[in-house]
């Protein structure tokens, strides 16, 4: 029924399953997806939007690095916005609202589209493993699938326990089977694991609604995409609507808190913090009597409508009489109530940085199973547990973003080597460098490495390259280029910005706060300049950034070489730490259980303290 | 893993002394010494306690080397926290070298610079800075830089750099809270706290920086310039200072040729002489340069003596001798210093005044007092005339207390935060740099995750101060910076 061997087994079809088989497929392993439920490949389980604040670079970091993401997003979005466009270009942030049913449509085409991807359907009851080494797993039908290496991304399915009010069942996933065997038997290997706990709101019919109550989110006038590839750019887009709760909704809800699984002790474990439920928010910010509501179409066809903010695990009736007290929702029907969910995942410290296992070879670990939470996350570890594991299939260097690179290499040194007791999520804070991390240059970033690896296409790097020499070009000629007092005057002086009494470089009046792009073209060597070199939006842009930041980003630069150093700072394997007296007990503890590879990891782990990596730097003889 | 073979030096200033200590550490350091020590009880040394002295004798086979005191300090409560044998010797560079010979060849090694610290840091005796005090203190040279150094070992103005640091911090966190949920309806952090946090931190800052400078001449020595012809009398008058004292601290050619520096301890604090030509208008071209030289060296001081000779004066007071000048040429010259530097102490010193009667002195008062205050009237209270006898000593007093007025020494009586370190110095410019940026972010309405990197940086510089972040470069050089034996 099947090949004698896979290269690669994906467990799992969700953001991470989906982008690890195809990254691993498109490198040239013969790659198996199996998954319960073959109807829901590329499923979004919770919001209908990619992207926000982190996320978004991260989509577009996948995007570059050759994963299918970016694309997907761009084919089945039906609203873009990018956000924080009023601070720094760090802090640019883009986002789509999706068509649900598009997006799983759009990840399922574009995997059976790849070449070398094959699809089961069944459920994985557990591993084989011999030798502490992975090589293959058994499905619940007792049959077993031989491959080199298995990349687990089980999301919330592992003994997946769903809570509505005081009712609680079994499932991975609303109206979806839990997965069971495999953490019993990761724990027999050794493996330690935990429970997590996240929720998700009421999905509510949109024809219910009084959407004239509400405050209306458009996207944005010109809306740009993810995907560098030539994906299409949105023609029309579809609203989202903003309501509040209210000091009576509120108390409607807290009716109902004796009967929630949050406060009657029912559920144990940690839900994200960042990401609260509603009757999370009331109690913990007990003295604000409104919350935003985000109440987002789930299509461009369908009435379905998500409910952002209103995540809850309340009984449905509380839900349901609460929600019709919100502004716009006095007759509200709803499709199917918010819920939590429990599930098992496994302190990623037990990984390295390529997502494989410290404890069983060629077994990878990525998504919820390794305690994060929201779709861009999961599906980066996805597309890196796939690259490494073709790598080490095929006896090449293993591929690990560093900090000062992208947010991916955050994301999983963080992941390794601090853990997580709570859904991990990105933040443009956990960055040191998020300056450098931005979404209009990942491809600059990314795509060289990846097509070194032999992910990224040639047509890939071509138009990254193409958009880097113009825009260096563009760059040199308002370096180059000199604009006289009486071309440049009538516009600083529309802005109120200080008049030049002489002629000076373009790149020194363009630096200043308020002169931006759109200012520049109206000198006509400048615009002479984009249309002579047709330069195209992403050009333009990229050039505004690299002119208007450069200080900042060469100061980032910087700090991150300074950074870099101990990076390169090596710590021998197996080092002893309980030998070194003056380190802390907490730092020979924690660094003997993570064994970082170097310094400037070391000094990552909670609990180790920067005299503890003194001490190191010194032993080392630095 | 730790390095713990035994390791030898002289703990004692290199040279001859009356005694010198050898210093050796290791896990074996008793071992090691034993089979040639002996001891006058007959006991062996890896048979004694902890933190005895025993007298007896180091031997070679048949030959008895010298007569020493061994200490023993077993681990971990030793200076390194290892094993640990002190030797003391008659303190011959000859007996050193023997004895430092005799265990080189039997399994120690010589210690590295600093690398009696080194080990005691990683054994946990110590942390970075002290050990970087443990430096400072070695080479302070006076009481108050002595003092300094303490404080520094003590914590210093580390924790109240640790506070500011901490304050910081919370609004970066706010900032960062700000930035990451832009999105949501959080409230965030209060621009008005935030400047003035800023304001008050760069006020630390700046007050922390120019403590340097004091911190600076009291570590290093007060310079103090000496204009006089040569034969005013400079040389007995420094000797004077110092015989008042006993207490001459190094004596070492200056940059230029014909510069002598003194030291010389005053009150516990350091003062360095810097002699220097006359400043006598001349046609002569050599001279010409001397006079510009002697300018600079009175730019680089903190107070200017000017000496010159009574005697000579009052003998002649209207017209010129052989040896010295009239009152008039000699107060012209005064004015040209005080014109150059108005801001800089300058204390006119008329010596040799035991030649003179009473009447010359109070003739000699009247005759300066007034015009040299008139021409010094910029900063009078910061100036001042002192008529003393270099010979015998009457008025050396005075002029010493004269010298201890203008150091700033409230300071250090008043137990404030003073910065000596070149290191912390120049972390907390580099600190003040950033604030003032941030402030400038902060009245130009900066995009906030703009300002957060230069919050960023100001938090790593004051980091560096306090050790809370790690600096590969700078662990380098505080063990480099030891003497070895230490």
């Amino acid at each position: 029924m099947f090949p004698e061997q896979y290269d690669v087994i994906v467990v799992g079809g969700g953001h991470a399953g989906a982008e690890a088989a195809a990254a691993a497929a498109n490198m040239g392993s013969k790659t198996l997806l199996v998954t319960m439920n073959l109807q829901t490949i590329g499923q979004m389980s919770c919001n209908p939007a990619m992207g926000g604040i982190a996320k978004g670079q991260i989509v577009r970091e996948i995007d570059a690095l050759g994963g299918y993401s970016g694309i997907v997003t761009d084919k089945s979005a039906i609203q873009f916005k990018m956000l924080n466009k009023s601070k720094g270009p760090a802090m640019w942030s883009p986002r789509a609202q999706s068509d649900r049913m598009r997006f799983a449509e759009e990840w399922r085409l574009a995997l059976e589209n790849t070449p070398n991807c094959d699809f089961y359907q069944e459920m994985v009851s557990g591993l084989l493993v011999e030798n502490n080494r992975v090589i293959g797993v058994r499905t619940s039908l007792g049959l077993e699938i031989r491959g080199k290496a298995v990349v687990l991304t089980n999301g919330t399915f592992l003994n997946g326990l769903i809570h509505i009010g005081e009712k609680q069942f079994g499932g991975g996933r609303a109206g979806e089977r839990a997965a069971t065997g495999i953490t019993e038997q990761l724990r027999d290997f050794g493996f330690e694991s935990g429970r997590m706990k996240t929720g998700t709101p009421p999905r509510v019919d949109g024809r219910s609604l009084d959407y004239s109550a509400m405050i209306p989110q458009p996207g944005d006038e010109r809306p740009e995409k993810f995907s560098y590839l030539d994906t299409p750019v949105l023609q029309r887009q579809r609203d989202c609507h903003m309501s509040h709760t209210s000091a009576k909704v509120h108390d409607l809800l807290r009716e109902g808190f004796d009967r929630s699984p949050m406060f009657n002790g029912r559920i144990k474990s940690i839900g994200p913090r960042y990401c609260p439920s509603i009757e999370d928010k009331i109690d913990r910010f007990a003295d604000k009597d409104s919350h935003q509501l985000f109440v987002e179409p789930e299509g461009w066809n369908t009435v379905e409508v998500y409910v952002n903010g209103f995540s809850t695990s309340l009984p449905e009736d509380v839900q349901f009489k609460a929600l019709k007290s919100v502004k716009g929702f006095e007759s509200v029907k709803f499709f199917r109530p918010g819920y939590a969910i429990e599930y098992d995942y496994f302190p990623p410290t037990q990984l390295k940085h390529t997502l494989e296992t410290k404890l069983v070879e060629n077994l990878y670990f990525a998504g919820q199973i390794n305690g994060t939470t929201g779709y861009e996350e999961a599906a980066s570890q996805g597309l890196m547990a796939g690259i490494n594991a073709h790598l080490r299939l095929n006896e090449k260097d293993a591929f690990i973003l560093q900090r000062d690179e992208a947010y991916i290499g955050v994301l999983i040194d963080d992941l390794i080597t601090k853990g997580t007791e709570e859904p991990y999520r990105m933040f443009t804070s956990r960055a040191e460098y998020r300056t450098l991390l931005r979404q209009d240059n990942a491809d600059l970033r990314l795509t060289p490495k990846s097509f070194d690896i032999g992910l990224a296409s040639k047509e890939r790097l071509k138009r990254m390259e193409e958009k880097e020499r113009k825009s260096d070009a563009f760059v040199n000629f308002f370096k180059d280029t000199s604009v006289l007092p009486e071309a440049i005057n009538p516009i600083l002086e529309r802005l109120d910005s200080a008049l030049v009494k002489q002629s000076d470089k373009m790149f020194k009046v363009f630096s200043r706060p308020k002169v931006k792009m759109e200012h520049m073209l109206e000198l006509e060597p400048v615009s002479g300049f984009v249309e002579d070199n047709d330069l195209n939006r992403e050009v333009l842009e990229q050039t505004e950034i690299q002119v208007k930041y450069s200080g900042y980003i060469q100061k980032e630069k910087n700090n991150a070489d300074k950074l870099q150093r101990l990076e390169n700072v090596k710590i021998p394997e197996n080092f002893d730490y309980f030998k070194l007296k003056s380190l802390s007990f907490e730092a020979r503890e924690k660094l003997s259980a993570i064994q970082p590879v170097t310094i400037a990891q070391a000094a990552r782990v909670s609990g180790v303290n920067p005299s503890d990596i003194s001490v190191l730097l010194v032993y080392l003889g630095r | 893993m730790i390095p713990n073979d035994s390791i030898i030096a002289l703990a004692t200033p290199s040279g001859a002394g009356a005694i010198a200590v050898i210093r050796i550490s290791g896990s074996d350091a008793i071992a090691a010494t034993t089979p040639f020590f002996k001891s006058i009880h007959g006991k062996k040394l890896v048979e004694q306690k902890s933190h005895t002295i025993v007298l007896g004798h180091i031997v070679e086979g048949k030959q008895t080397l010298d007569e020493v005191l061994v200490s023993i300090f077993k681990a971990p409560n030793s200076y390194t926290g290892e094993n640990v044998v002190e030797i003391s010797c008659h303190g011959s560079p000859y007996i050193q070298q023997q004895i430092i010979q005799l265990f080189l060849r039997n399994g120690c090694r010589m210690a590295d610079a600093g690398e009696f610290t080194l080990r005691a840091f990683l054994n946990g005796k110590m942390d970075l800075s002290q050990a970087e005090a443990v430096a400072d203190l070695i080479a302070s040279d006076n009481a108050a830089s002595h003092q300094i150094a303490i404080q520094q070992m003590r914590g210093g103005f580390s924790n109240e750099i640790k506070n500011l640091r901490e304050e910081l911090l919370n609004f970066a966190s706010l900032i960062e809270l700000e930035l990451d949920f832009a999105e949501e309806d959080v409230e965030f952090a209060n621009r008005n706290d935030f400047k003035a946090l800023i304001d008050k931190i760069q006020k630390v800052l700046k007050r922390l920086i120019d403590s340097f400078a004091v911190g600076n001449v009291i570590k290093n020595g007060i310079p103090v310039a000496i204009v006089g012809e040569p034969n005013v009398g400079k040389s007995t008058l420094l000797n004077a200072l110092l015989n008042e004292e006993r207490a001459l601290v190094s004596e070492i050619a200056g940059t230029t040729r014909d510069t002598i520096e003194d030291e010389i301890s005053i009150g516990g604090i350091g003062f360095r002489f810097i002699d220097t030509a006359g400043i006598r208008e001349t046609e002569d071209v050599i001279e010409g340069m001397g006079i510009k030289r002697t300018f600079e060296k009175i730019g680089k001081s903190e107070v200017t003596l000017y000496l010159f000779d009574a005697s000579a004066v009052i003998s002649a007071p209207n017209e010129q001798v052989n040896s010295g000048l009239k009152a008039k040429d000699l107060l012209l010259e005064i004015k040209k210093i005080k014109n150059k530097y108005p801001q800089k102490p300058l204390v006119l010193v008329a010596n040799k005044i035991d030649r003179l009667s009473e009447e010359e002195i109070s003739n000699l008062e009247s005759q300066f007092r007034i015009p040299f205050e008139e021409v010094s009237n910029r900063s009078t209270r910061q100036s001042d005339l002192v008529l003393l006898s270099a010979k015998t000593g009457q008025g050396v007093e005075e002029l010493q207390s004269r010298l201890l007025q203008f150091v700033n020494t409230g300071a250090l009586r008043n137990n404030e935060t003073i910065v000596t370190n070149t290191r912390h110095y120049n972390a907390l410019l580099k600190a003040l740099e950033e604030i003032d940026k941030v402030q400038l972010g902060i009245d130009e309405e900066l995009p906030s995750d703009l300002m957060a990197i230069d919050v960023r940086e100001a938090l790593y510089h004051l980091g560096e101060i306090t050790g809370q972040v790690t600096n590969d470069e700078l662990l380098g050089n505080i063990f480099a910076n030891f003497c070895i034996g230490k």
